[in-house]
């Protein structure tokens, strides 16, 4: 995740905000791994604007934990000016909100095995559906570009990604898979940061009312052996 | 219950409040004492399950709306804040959302358990009726509380929706418009929204006052459909009736729990995540689940009018079930035709519920005329000429007969516990996977 990370600030925080983020959530658990000094310490990297002050100014400070990740445009008119009248989505919940039909018998299997990974999937896909030339016979708009996956197959973003592009501290290859993979895994966080707890807390709640749907069983088979 | 009870507490101060408002023995007749079918099986339980689902409503929502601001440019925030930074305001948010269907699968199942077993029927009209009318009101909560998180499919499907009733003639835009609180769905209408969310739950729980005063008046029906005649007919509710709510209620709640934990978006749409925005109309505008089959009846109709009439009618329709199904047996384990029929449907409305998520395009438009159709054929025509045409079988003489008949095959309530325990295994096991995104995988393009 922190490769995914690094991915979404060298790359995608030009033109994608996320501002549902803040910096604190860097340091919680189930997120990113980083210490609280840590997520200050990337908090203070970043630029906030703030005010008024007493002179009735707006000034610009370092940015701190409590502070949400900055939007690269101030508004919707200046991010649609900038990229050829498309508005790039924020990204803190793109993961959520973008899925695929599974069709049927899929969506009824999808239930039990807890499948829940469309979102993820098409995002991850996106990332990696760049194509140079659109197949013959196909036109797209001039200013967008050809994308295997998104619905209608123009997209307004550049390709984004390039092998090379980023370097991982770690060693991990540098392939855009790769960052597709980690950019697509730090974006589910972002979209959900409790789903660890909540797997977590589900477990324990699912043995405990089997447990007990098991003594209630018992006991109501007590109850009513005279009944019968 | 009919009468004042015959309890009498033994303790001095028990004496006391019992003289001046005898509550403890209204709920020892009501739900101690109360005499209850020997011969019911599980699908009795889901009243009880009911009345948990809209206790777990209620608090969920009260503690939920303590958190949320109900302004068209905060409250998709305001969801997000809570689902992120309140503690266990992720919990709340899926238990209530997630609530909100299984209210819904609880409800259907009751519902379609009285189609059965003839709970409709003399002198249970009454109760009918009530519970017609808790269903509506539960439709028009569900409704306004799924617009409340402001998302796109909050926005479109609340603008879809009231704008049905412009089709009433002279006065639709009128009522429209103040329903709106403007010239389009906007804040007045998503704060009005969350007052009336938040009170209509309360005239629900008034009506399921009327509705368990009812019930008790006229006794509850029975899988036989045999009025009990003697003591030997009934047990005492505490505990028989009780201990079998209890266990009934847990295993709904296994159920109702790998939704909140393990698939809370299973039944939302993707679009819902995405801030409302009047200017950009999603794709496929789709209700929540329980709504679907009378979203497929709406638009079969190419008429407007015809259309809101129609899907009105067809939840009206249900209210006047005591008078079109007038056969003398109750239950239909002893009319073998009404029994085919009712499955027929049983699968006519969950095909109209797959077809009011699907584009009304080729097909499924031809389809959703011809099961509209059905569904009303089934209320209209079906049903008053079974009950002249069809010969019953010869029900038992009373419930203490029919509980001794069956005493015999011992082996079937193990055989649905089985598969309960099977099912829930297989949902413990899927659950102890890792999550992962499968890497090949790509989506259609």
């Amino acid at each position: 995740m922190q490769r995914g990370l690094k991915v979404y600030k060298e790359v995608c925080a030009a033109c994608h905000g996320l501002s549902y983020i803040a910096f604190r959530n860097l340091a919680d658990p189930g997120g990113p791994g980083y210490s609280p000094a840590q997520a200050a310490a990337f908090a203070a990297e970043y630029k906030i604007k703030d005010g008024p002050n007493d002179q009735g100014e707006m000034f610009e400070r370092p940015g701190r934990p409590a502070d949400y990740f900055p939007s690269p445009f101030p508004n919707e008119q200046a991010a649609r000016a900038a990229n050829g009248g498309a508005l790039p989505p924020d990204l803190s919940l793109i993961t959520k909100a973008r899925s695929y039909e599974r069709g049927f018998p899929m969506f009824v299997i999808d239930f039990f095995t807890q499948f829940q990974e469309q979102g993820p999937n098409y995002v991850d896909a996106i990332l990696q559906g760049f194509e140079e030339k659109p197949p013959a016979g196909v036109t797209i708009p001039e200013g967008s570009y050809y994308n295997k996956y998104f619905p209608g197959h123009a997209i307004k973003m550049p390709k984004p990604l390039n092998d090379g592009q980023v370097t991982f501290d770690d060693g991990s290859p540098t392939t855009v898979p790769q960052y597709a993979k980690d950019v697509t895994t730090f974006l589910m966080w972002t979209a959900e940061p409790h789903m660890e707890a909540r797997k977590a807390l589900g477990l324990q709640v699912f043995v405990f009312l089997i447990l007990l749907t098991v003594l209630l069983y018992f006991t109501k088979k007590k109850v009513w052996a005279s009944a019968h | 219950m009919s009468g004042p009870s015959d309890y009498q507490p033994s303790h001095p101060a028990l004496k006391w409040i019992e003289r001046r408002l005898p509550i403890m023995g209204l709920v020892h007749s009501s739900f101690v004492a109360y005499p209850t079918p020997r011969n019911l099986n599980y699908w009795w339980t889901f009243g009880a399950i009911l009345s948990m689902m809209l206790a777990v409503q209620v608090l969920t929502g009260v503690v939920l709306a303590m958190h949320y601001t109900p302004h068209a440019d905060m409250a998709f925030k305001s969801v997000e804040s809570i689902v992120r930074d309140v503690n266990y305001g992720w919990l709340l948010r899926n238990m209530h959302a997630s609530g909100a269907s299984m209210f819904f699968l609880a409800v259907y199942i009751h519902m379609f358990r009285g189609l059965y077993y003839g709970s409709f029927k003399e002198p249970r009209e009454i109760l009918w009726i009530l519970g017609v009318i808790i269903y509506l009101l539960m439709m028009a909560t569900g409704f306004m509380g799924y617009a409340l998180p402001w998302g796109q499919m909050s926005f479109w499907g609340a603008t879809v929706i009231t704008n049905l009733f412009s089709a009433i003639p002279y006065f639709g835009e009128s009522i429209v418009t103040l329903l709106w609180g403007g010239y389009s769905v906007g804040n007045p209408t998503l704060s009005r929204f969350f007052s009336l969310h938040y009170l209509l739950p309360f005239v629900i729980a008034g009506v399921v006052v009327l509705h368990v005063w009812a019930l008790h008046v006229a006794g509850q029906n029975n899988p036989a459909g045999v009025e009990p005649k003697t003591e030997k007919d009934t047990v005492a509710f505490t505990p028989y009736a009780t201990i079998k709510d209890l266990f009934g209620t847990c295993c709904f709640l296994i159920l109702f729990a790998w939704f909140i934990f393990y698939m809370p978006n299973y039944l939302m749409e993707a679009d819902n995540y995405i801030p409302a925005n009047p200017g950009v109309t999603p794709p496929h505008i789709v209700p929540e689940w329980y709504y679907l089959p009378f979203y497929a009846m709406l638009r079969s109709i190419p008429n407007k009018l015809a259309g809101v009439v129609v899907m009105f009618s067809s939840i009206l329709i249900l209210a006047f079930l005591p008078w079109l199904d007038t056969a003398k047996t109750k239950s239909s384990k002893y009319r073998p035709l009404a029994k085919q029929f009712f499955w027929m449907f049983v699968v006519v409305g969950v095909l109209l519920g797959y077809l009011g998520a699907q584009p009304p395009e080729g097909i499924y438009v031809i389809a959703g005329r011809i099961l509209t159709l059905c569904y009303f054929a089934y209320f209209l025509i079906v049903l008053p000429l079974l009950s002249r045409i069809e010969k019953p079988r010869p029900i038992p003489n009373s419930i203490a007969d029919d509980v001794l008949a069956k005493t015999g095959s011992k082996a079937t309530p193990m055989v649905s516990t089985v598969i309960a325990l099977v099912v829930a295994g297989a949902l413990f096991a899927g659950s102890a996977q890792n999550a992962r995104a499968e890497e090949q995988e790509a989506p259609p393009s």
